[in-house]
């Protein structure tokens, strides 16, 4: 079955993106295809690549990165959500002047529209946070 | 699946929004309104839900300046323009907090439970928050 993952919340702060992100092994261990990961609101900072975590504890955006790029899952940051709260890729820093960029290059900063998209072409839309 | 989805799949679908947060505390009632204009400008029939405390964004009277933020209840006025008809408001909900529809900003349907339950039921994909 074709799934798409919104998730609203950021990591660490409630168990959502965790729970989202077993989710998404899971289905994928069990042979479903995953279309699209949208992060939406506060849910954009599990595509930050400038997080530090200490060792003994779970590295919730690396994690997300390594899952994306290992299935080549497509996954999609908001972008209203994403640059108020200083999650931006190469494009949006240049275009902001900001200092640099802080998404992982594994998400895309695009607009809702892509979470539409998802909801045409997905069996389910399961929603975290 | 039933086949009358299945048919719709691909161009058009039936996406619900059930709005259960009240205005201003958090963001989950803009990230929802966000969501529905997404779906309506890209030509999805939408159902809009304000049920539990989602119903006090339909308050009257709301203005938001003082706390430097966007007036919901202006936006969510213009929600036909936008071309999302069904809009409803849970009934129990209102009487449960002491309101009734001459405290919302504009007429809005009335449902009760049972006709939220069958909308759910009838929707390709539901967005609860």
């Amino acid at each position: 079955m074709k799934f798409s993952i919104v998730i609203y919340s950021a990591p660490y702060s409630t168990e959502a993106s965790a729970t989202a992100l077993r989710f998404s092994k899971s289905l994928l261990q069990q042979g479903h295809e995953i279309y699209r990961l949208f992060f939406f609101g506060d849910g954009v900072h599990n595509a930050s690549r400038l997080t530090v975590v200490a060792q003994d504890e779970q590295n919730i955006q690396k994690e997300w990165d390594t899952l994306i790029n290992q299935h080549d899952i497509d996954s999609v940051a908001c972008v209203s959500s994403a640059i108020k709260r200083g999650i931006v890729d190469q494009t949006e820093a240049q275009r902001y002047e900001l200092a640099a960029a802080s998404s992982n290059p594994s998400s895309e900063i695009a607009g809702l529209g892509q979470l539409i998209d998802a909801t045409l072409h997905s069996d389910r839309v399961v929603n975290f946070g | 699946m039933s086949d009358a989805k299945q048919k719709n799949k691909g161009n058009k679908k039936s996406i619900t929004f059930l709005s259960r947060s009240a205005p201003y505390g958090h963001n989950n009632s803009q990230l929802c309104l966000d969501m529905a204009l997404a779906s309506a400008v890209f030509e999805q029939e939408v159902n809009y839900v304000f049920i539990d405390d989602g119903v006090y964004q339909l308050l009257k009277n709301q203005d938001a300046s003082s706390i430097q933020t966007k007036t919901l209840g202006n936006a969510l006025e213009t929600l036909e323009l936008y071309g999302i008809e069904n809009v409803c408001v849970d009934e129990e909900s209102l009487n449960s907090r002491n309101l009734n529809s001459h405290d919302l900003l504009a007429e809005f349907k009335l449902v009760n439970k049972e006709a939220i339950q069958s909308l759910i039921q009838q929707s390709d994909n539901v967005f609860n928050l």
